[in-house]
């Protein structure tokens, strides 16, 4: 069930979704690592972990809006804002 | 007044008894593509894996594609072509809407009068014909059928776009159905997503295929694994027991995101597209053919098939290798 995460567990979540989707370790997963300049991750894989995002964390990351979570603190960041205005996921 | 009408005894199962294909002659590389549009061998391996694909020639239409590919299943599964009574033909690449393909295929492969027709769910057309096969069979409806997927998707490509006609490609591929008292077809999960049915399209008879890449692959490698499951679970088949898992050969992205999704830890995966390109209803046939004359399924062994495209449809069930 998703619920309203704190910004190490949407990192330590989205660390884990690509260590799975792009076998990138863990610990590589950093906040301020751009997706396709630091970790090497393609437009493709970047809509696989949008999808596995979306399941884990309840928030939709549309392709328009894809395009411009560059780094990981991006997608972070995203994610708790999409999270806060969701009535669902409130207290 | 009402009267109670007669029906025929069922079937307890149905099963493949045999696969056939055909891989036309041209082999056109990534290379040959590269020297008329922008793209290049490295993009288009790394993108959708595929290395060459086959395009059929101008004396090549679905009908021919199909009597090659049917007419070696039925060589292989033993049957004379007297022995079968319905032959489904599944494409959704036909030069022509009318007539039906089926009734010239059985013609040409000496089969006498079969019930025939042909079935259009796109790159999910292998599996619904497979499905229809199953029932007609176990209905009582039929005793053999002759089920093909016959593609030439060349003839509705731009081949001046970069995003479709490096992806799409020819072929045949086949299978005769039988009844079994062992089921060695099991219940399909098949369904529709139509809100997406401009996603994959050839908008009237003066186009090419359309295709919105960057949705349908997000649509796919989330919707598909799912419905794979259920064909599983509704088997009766663990993933961990699979020998094969074979999907749409769409783009090899999709089809590894999808076996990841259904952790089939032993079973190998099918990846014909990397030779054959995406071949719409032909490609689970094919791929299966391919993996069946290389010995890399046991005879026996269950293996997972799920198709999807274009509708949006897509189609699931798990068979035993003939």
């Amino acid at each position: 069930m998703a619920e309203l995460a704190t910004e190490q567990q949407i990192l330590d979540g989205l660390a884990e979704i690509i260590d799975d989707i792009v076998g990138i370790d863990k610990d590589e997963v950093t906040p301020e690592k751009n997706f396709i300049d630091d970790l090497d991750i393609d437009s493709l894989s970047m809509v696989e972990i949008a999808v596995a995002a979306q399941d884990q964390f309840g928030v939709e990351i549309p392709d328009d809006e894809l395009r411009n979570l560059k780094t990981v603190q991006d997608v972070i960041n995203f994610v708790q804002k999409l999270q806060g205005e969701n009535p669902a996921l409130k207290g | 007044m009402t009267v109670a009408l007669r029906i025929p005894e069922a079937t307890a199962g149905a099963r493949i008894m045999a696969f056939g294909d055909y891989r036309p002659a041209r082999v056109v590389t990534n290379d040959e593509l590269a020297r008329t549009v922008d793209t290049s061998d490295e993009w288009i391996r790394s993108r959708v894996g595929i290395a060459e694909r086959r395009i059929a020639g101008d004396d090549e239409g679905i009908v021919e594609l199909a009597v090659h590919a049917g007419g070696k299943a039925l060589a292989n599964s033993g049957l004379a072509p007297g022995d079968i009574d319905l032959v489904i033909l599944t494409t959704c690449s036909a030069e022509s809407p009318m007539p039906s393909h089926a009734p010239a295929v059985a013609h040409r492969l000496g089969i006498d009068a079969p019930g025939a027709f042909d079935l259009n769910a796109a790159c999910a057309g292998f599996c619904y014909a497979l499905a229809t096969a199953s029932a007609a069979v176990r209905a009582g409806s039929a005793r053999n059928v002759l089920v093909i997927g016959s593609e030439k998707m060349s003839q509705w490509l731009d081949w001046t776009d970069r995003s479709t006609c490096i992806i799409f490609a020819d072929g045949a591929g086949a299978a005769v159905v039988t009844a079994s008292d062992a089921p060695g077809i099991g219940p399909v999960v098949w369904g529709s997503a139509g809100d997406g049915f401009d996603k994959i399209i050839i908008p009237d008879r003066h186009s090419f295929i359309q295709q919105e890449g960057q949705a349908v692959f997000r649509w796919a490698t989330g919707a598909i694994a799912p419905i794979a499951l259920e064909a599983c679970e509704r088997a009766g088949i663990a993933p961990a027991d699979l020998a094969a898992i074979v999907p749409h050969q769409a783009n090899l992205r999709i089809v590894e995101a999808v076996a990841r999704k259904v952790k089939a830890s032993n079973a190998i995966v099918a990846d014909d597209i990397v030779h054959s390109g995406n071949t719409s209803a032909a490609s689970i046939p094919l791929a299966l053919s391919r993996m069946i004359e290389r010995g890399d399924v046991p005879s026996g062994a269950p293996a997972l098939l799920v198709g999807f495209g274009a509708g949006l449809s897509y189609a699931a069930q798990v068979i035993q290798i003939p």
